[in-house]
């Protein structure tokens, strides 16, 4: 059926398009439509923050109180607001420029690793903003050594969410509620990497390892990235 | 649902496709397009058999112009334009000729969303003019077109099929069709009825 009397190969492009050629200009596309449309530094960030600002009036401004769960409101809040953030770009991906994408050659490990270059820079953006306001508004008890791991555990919760929202959004393109969908996907999976995150400064003030823990985030984030990977072919052709 | 469709359209040839809505003219797009897989039979496009597993160069080598145009709607046309070259690995130089010859060299700074449904249909047929399929496939593309716009699209068919390339057009317009293709069939309820 169909056609007869071609020879197979790309008619105007000839081999000048590689993996990480593709992965980069999804990368810069995807940041360039954030930069122009800001979802995530205006509509996001102010909310997140607004959200943060709630919380010692609901511990009727117990200093102390918010002192010590400041942390814990850092990471609930992070993760809350990070999914949106996790999950705007496969939102606003339509059967139809997937299908372009399919036509154009585009390798869809390589979407995925674009999405995921993309939405890390905004995702770790996202989570420092909060972390700064975290400090300034809740004045955060903190261990000795503590900052360090807490930047390092957001980097690391950065990658994993936007690995987790990326592939979420691949495994529901072209359901009718996907982003409800795809965020209860991530929710649940998101739990080691919100345990390990909590818990690696919390061990700090316990004195006690924070290896387990750390290695945890890690061994979380390289295994989405695997199965985000290893996934996108056979996640792009059952999604049709 | 498609049901024993059989057909070949050979290098060259424009064939087209007139039926009702809901009889199947998108499916059988989507499925030339290797977009679609097929439950029972055999199906070869560009001489590849769409079974098989790294579909990515047959696929490069088709340009499809669907239902809705496919542009970013934050980014200008010639923005849109050269996200699709650098995806497709095509030289980017050769933009503003194909923005000209489509009429939109004014316009290219415009950003999509704030462009016409014909504006963006004439950066679709830019795309294809920089991308040079050698399958072209047309779901109702002139729909909605002014004359201008719908000529370009007659000029793209004839431009693939004097490549040796070929072409499946489907419309509503059927002296359109008599008019662009060779053939023209029938497509009802999933089934090809009738090839003149």
């Amino acid at each position: 059926m169909f056609t007869s009397g071609y020879v197979v190969g790309r008619s105007a492009g000839d081999g000048t398009v590689t993996f990480w050629s593709q992965a980069l200009e999804i990368a810069r596309v995807d940041l360039t439509v954030e930069r122009r449309i800001g979802n995530t530094l205006r509509i996001t960030v102010p909310f997140a923050v607004v959200a943060l600002m709630v919380f010692p009036l609901a511990l009727d401004l117990q200093l102390t109180t918010v002192s010590n769960i400041g942390i814990g409101v850092f990471w609930a809040l992070g993760v809350l607001f990070g999914m949106q953030v996790a999950l705007r770009q496969s939102a606003a991906d339509s059967r139809e420029r997937r299908d372009l994408q399919a036509l154009l050659g585009v390798d869809p490990a390589a979407r995925f690793v674009g999405r995921l270059l993309s939405g890390g820079v905004l995702m770790s953006g996202f989570l420092l903003i909060l972390l700064l306001a975290m400090v300034v508004l809740l004045d955060p008890a903190v261990p000795e050594g503590g900052w360090w791991m807490l930047i390092v555990a957001t980097l690391l919760v950065s990658i994993g969410l936007t690995e987790l929202g990326t592939l979420a959004g691949e495994v529901t393109a072209g359901l009718s509620n996907r982003t409800v969908l795809a965020s209860l996907i991530v929710a649940p999976l998101g739990l080691p990497l919100i345990i390990g995150a909590s818990q690696s400064v919390a061990a700090l003030s316990r004195d006690t390892s924070i290896l387990p823990w750390t290695l945890l985030l890690i061994a979380s984030d390289l295994a989405l990235a695997v199965a985000g990977v290893a996934l996108a072919q056979p996640l792009e052709e059952a999604t049709r | 649902m498609l049901r024993d469709v059989d057909l070949e359209v050979g290098a060259g040839e424009a064939f087209g496709v007139a039926g009702p809505n809901g009889s199947g003219k998108t499916t059988l797009i989507r499925t030339a397009a290797t977009l679609l897989s097929i439950d029972l039979g055999r199906l070869t496009v560009l001489g590849q058999d769409a079974g098989a597993r790294d579909l990515a160069p047959t696929r490069s080598a088709i340009g499809l112009i669907g239902h809705q145009p496919t542009l970013i709607p934050e980014l200008t046309l010639a923005e849109n334009l050269t996200h699709i070259t650098r995806l497709a690995g095509v030289e980017t130089g050769r933009i503003p000729r194909a923005l000209d010859v489509v009429g939109l060299s004014e316009a290219s700074e415009r950003r999509a969303d704030a462009c016409s449904f014909g504006m963006k249909r004439r950066v679709e047929i830019a795309h294809l003019l920089l991308t040079r399929p050698h399958l072209l496939l047309l779901d109702e593309a002139a729909s909605g077109l002014d004359e201008a716009a719908r000529h370009l699209i007659e000029a793209l068919v004839r431009s693939v099929c004097s490549r040796g390339g070929g072409c499946i057009v489907v419309s509503h317009d059927r002296a359109q069709l008599s008019d662009l293709c060779s053939r023209v069939a029938t497509l009802s309820d999933g089934r090809l009825e009738t090839a003149l």
